[in-house]
C-alpha cells in the first residue's frame, strides 16, 4: 500500500497542501481544527446546545472504542453497556469517597474499566462471532441486576449521585462540562489514530482478517485480542464517566439493553471501524432519540405509544436495513464518493481508487480511517 | 429438604421451556450458522398475537395454535427477506441483522401495545398440589410444560430422524455444496427451518407468559437462558438443548433459591463461560472445523 501511494504521488502534480505524513502530526493537526472549531461552536450555541455537544463527544469516545474492537479488531460486543456500568459506578464512588480530583479519577476509571474488559476478553479469546456476542449480550444484561442485588454499596434503583464539575466563574458551567468532554474525546481519538497505525494496530487487522494466518507470522493472537477488548472498554469507561459527571446521578436504569444497541446502531450508521465515522454516529445517537423521533411523531400526529418508541423502531431499522444496504455506514459512502470523485478527476490512480472502494462496501473489513482514501481525495480535488 | 425439591421440581418445569428457545436456537444454527438473537422478540410478536387472539373469544387452543402458525410463516418470511442477503457474509453482519430486528420488534410491540404488563391465562392450574400430605410446588400446568416440551422434542426427532425431508434438511444443515450438487433444493429448507425454529420459540413464549407476564421485552432473558443451554450443550445438537436447557434451569433456580433471584442472569453468564472454558463446543456437538 505504502510503494502504491509514493508512486502515486510521483505521478501526479504536487498538490497546494499537503497533511504531515507520521500519524502523530497528522492526527493532532486534526485535532488542533476540531479544538478551534468546538470553541467556536460552543461559543455560538445556548445553554443546552452545549450539554448536547458534550453528550456528543462522551458518545464519539464510546463508538470509538466499540468501533476500534468490531470493525478492526474483529470481535464483536453486543454488552457495552455493561462496561458503560462499570465506569459510571467506579467514577461515582470515587468521586463521593475519595475527593480526588477530575483528572486521576478519570484515569483510575479507564484502569478499572480496563481490567473488567480483561476479565470478558479472556474469556472471549477462545469464542467467536455468536458465542462472544451472546456472552457480551448476557454481561450488559446481567450487571444491572448485580447492582440491584448489592444495593448498599451502589445505591438501589436510586442510584449515587455525583457533584457537578466547578469551572471558572467566567465560564458557565454547560460550556466548561463540554469544553472538558471535547477535550476527552480528542484526545482519546488522537491516542486511538495512532494506535491504530502502530504495530498493535496492525497486529489487531491481522487478527480480524485471519487468526492462524496471523499467528503464522508471530503475531500472539489472544494477547492482541485481550488488549483491543481492555482498550475498548476502557473507552467505554471513560465515555460513561463523562455520562455522570453531566447527569450527575448514576442508577443502574441508565444501562438498559437499548443503550447497547444505540452504540452498536452508532457504529454502523458512522461507519464500521472508522475513527472519523464515530462523530457521525454520536451526532445521531444524541439527536435523533430526544428530538428527531419526537418531531416526527408530532409531524404525523403520532400518539404517544409510538413516539415513545419510534426511536427504538428506527435504530433497529437502521441496522438491519443498514447492514443490508450500506454496510460501510456514513463514513464509507463518502469514501466511495470520494473514490468515484477521485477518479473522474484522474485515471492515474484506478488501483488506489479500486482499492478503497473494496474497502468501502465491506463492513467488515473496511480501511480503518480511509488513510488511503483520503490522499486520493486530496490529490483528485 | 422439601425446598430444596420444590426448586427442583420448579427448575425443571423452567429448564423445559429452556429448552425448547435453546432447540429454535440451534435449530438455526446448524442449518445457516446464524445465532438468531431475535428468536425471543419474536416468539413475544406472536404471543401478542395469540393475545389478541384470545380476546377476540376464540379458546386457549386455537390461540396456540395460531401461535404456532404464525411462528412458522414468520420464520420463513424472515429467513427470505432478512437472512438469505448476509447468508454468505462474515458472520458479524448476521449477527447485527438479527440483533436489529430483535430491538426492532421490540419496538414495534411497545408502539402497539405500550408496555403494561398483561395477563396470559394459563390452560391448566398453576397452583401447587398436595402429594401424599406434603405440598408440593408442581401444578398441573408444569405438567403440560414438561409435556408440551417432550412432545416438540419427540416431533422433532420423528422429523429429522424419521422422515425424507429430514434427511434432506439434515443434509443441507450439515454441507449446503454436497447436498445441492446431490439434487436437494437448498434455499426452500433452509427458510423452512426457520419456520420451525420460530415455531419453537413461540411455543416456548407461550408456556412462560403464563408465569411471567406479556411485556414487549418479557423474552429477552429467556433469551439469555436459551443461549446459555445451547451454548452447555452445544449449538449444533438438538439433544443438547434438551441436556443444556435442563442443567441451565436447575442451576437458575439454586442460585435463584439459595442466592437471590437477582444474581440468575450472572450465573447463566459464569455457566456459560466456564462451559466455554471447559468444553468450548459444547457437550454434544462435534468439534467445528478451522478452515485457513
Amino acid at each position: 500500500m505504502v510503494g502504491f501511494r509514493s508512486t502515486v504521488q510521483t505521478l501526479t502534480a504536487k498538490p497546494w497542501f499537503r497533511m504531515p505524513r507520521q500519524p502523530m502530526l497528522r492526527h493532532l493537526s486534526y485535532a488542533a481544527v476540531a479544538v478551534v472549531f468546538f470553541y467556536f461552536l460552543t461559543q455560538k450555541l445556548s445553554a443546552f446546545n452545549d450539554y448536547e455537544v458534550g453528550e456528543i463527544a462522551f458518545f464519539a469516545i464510546g463508538l470509538a472504542g466499540l468501533s476500534l474492537l468490531t470493525g478492526i479488531n474483529g470481535q464483536i460486543s453486543l454488552g457495552h453497556g455493561g462496561f458503560f456500568a462499570v465506569g459510571a459506578f467506579t467514577y461515582a464512588l470515587l468521586v463521593n469517597h475519595t475527593g480526588w480530583s477530575l483528572v486521576p479519577v478519570l484515569l483510575v476509571v479507564v484502569a478499572v474499566t480496563a481490567v473488567s474488559g480483561a476479565l470478558i476478553g479472556i474469556p472471549a479469546t477462545r469464542l467467536r462471532g455468536p458465542y462472544l456476542a451472546g456472552m457480551t449480550l448476557m454481561v450488559a444484561l446481567g450487571l444491572p441486576y448485580l447492582t440491584n442485588q448489592y444495593d448498599s454499596l451502589f445505591g438501589g434503583d436510586q442510584g449515587l449521585t455525583t457533584p457537578p464539575p466547578t469551572g471558572p466563574a467566567s465560564v458557565n458551567p454547560e460550556q466548561w462540562l463540554a469544553w472538558i468532554q471535547i477535550l476527552g474525546a480528542l484526545i482519546v481519538l488522537v491516542l486511538l489514530g495512532n494506535l491504530v497505525r502502530s504495530r498493535f494496530g496492525r497486529s489487531f487487522r491481522a487478527v480480524r482478517d485471519d487468526e492462524i494466518a496471523a499467528s503464522l507470522a508471530g503475531i500472539h493472537v489472544a494477547r492482541t485480542k485481550v488488549i483491543a477488548f481492555m482498550v475498548s472498554a476502557g473507552c467505554a469507561g471513560l465515555a460513561w464517566a463523562f455520562l455522570a459527571l453531566s447527569a450527575g446521578v448514576v442508577n443502574s436504569a441508565e444501562f438498559p439493553l437499548a443503550l447497547s444497541i444505540y452504540l452498536l446502531a452508532g457504529m454502523v450508521i458512522g461507519g464500521t471501524g472508522s475513527l472519523m465515522g464515530v462523530w457521525w454516529g454520536a451526532i445521531i445517537i444524541v439527536y435523533l432519540p430526544n428530538e428527531w423521533a419526537t418531531s416526527l411523531a408530532n409531524d404525523f400526529h403520532a400518539n404517544s405509544l409510538v413516539s415513545a418508541n419510534l426511536a427504538i423502531i428506527i435504530f433497529g431499522l437502521v441496522l438491519v436495513v443498514g447492514m443490508l444496504v450500506a454496510p460501510g455506514g456514513i463514513q464509507g459512502a463518502l469514501r466511495w464518493i470520494a473514490a468515484r470523485v477521485g477518479s473522474y478527476f484522474s485515471s492515474g490512480r484506478v488501483t488506489n481508487v479500486s482499492l478503497s472502494l473494496q474497502e468501502g462496501v465491506d463492513p467488515i473489513h473496511p480501511a480503518s480511517d480511509g488513510e488511503s482514501v483520503t490522499t486520493a481525495e486530496k490529490q483528485g480535488v | 429438604m422439601q425446598f430444596f425439591l420444590n426448586i427442583t421440581l420448579g427448575g425443571i418445569a423452567s429448564g423445559m421451556i429452556v429448552a425448547a428457545v435453546a432447540l429454535g436456537l440451534v435449530l438455526i444454527f446448524r442449518a445457516t450458522n446464524v445465532v438468531n438473537f431475535a428468536q425471543g422478540a419474536m416468539a413475544m410478536i406472536t404471543t401478542y398475537i395469540a393475545y389478541s387472539v384470545l380476546h377476540r373469544g376464540a379458546d386457549y387452543w386455537l390461540a396456540f395454535i395460531v401461535a404456532l402458525a404464525t411462528g412458522l410463516v414468520f420464520g420463513a418470511i424472515t429467513q427470505v427477506v432478512l437472512i438469505r442477503p448476509v447468508q454468505n457474509k462474515s458472520p458479524l453482519n448476521a449477527i447485527i441483522v438479527t440483533f436489529g430486528f430483535l430491538i426492532f420488534l421490540e419496538g414495534v410491540a411497545g408502539a402497539i401495545y405500550g408496555s403494561t404488563t398483561r395477563t396470559y391465562p394459563a390452560p391448566f392450574s398453576e397452583a401447587g398440589q398436595k402429594l401424599g400430605g406434603t405440598q408440593i410446588a408442581f401444578s398441573p400446568f408444569d405438567v403440560f410444560v414438561v409435556l408440551a416440551v417432550l412432545v416438540l422434542m419427540i416431533v422433532m426427532l420423528v422429523l429429522f430422524r424419521g422422515t425424507d425431508l429430514g434427511l434432506r434438511m439434515r443434509a443441507v444443515a450439515f454441507s449446503p455444496e454436497a447436498a445441492r450438487l446431490l439434487g436437494i433444493r437448498v434455499r426452500p429448507l433452509l427458510t423452512l427451518g426457520w419456520g420451525l425454529a420460530v415455531a419453537a420459540g413461540a411455543m416456548a413464549a407461550l408456556l412462560i407468559v403464563p408465569t411471567s407476564s406479556l411485556t414487549p421485552n418479557f423474552m429477552d432473558v429467556i433469551l439469555i437462558y436459551g443461549f446459555t443451554a445451547a451454548v452447555v450443550g452445544g449449538l449444533d445438537s438438538p439433544v443438547g438443548a434438551l441436556v443444556g436447557g435442563l442443567a441451565t434451569g436447575l442451576s437458575l433456580a439454586y442460585v435463584g433459591g439459595y442466592l437471590g433471584g437477582s444474581l440468575e442472569p450472572m450465573a447463566a453468564l459464569a455457566l456459560v463461560v466456564v462451559s466455554l472454558m471447559i468444553r468450548p463446543e459444547g457437550i454434544f456437538a462435534r468439534p467445528p472445523p478451522r478452515r485457513v
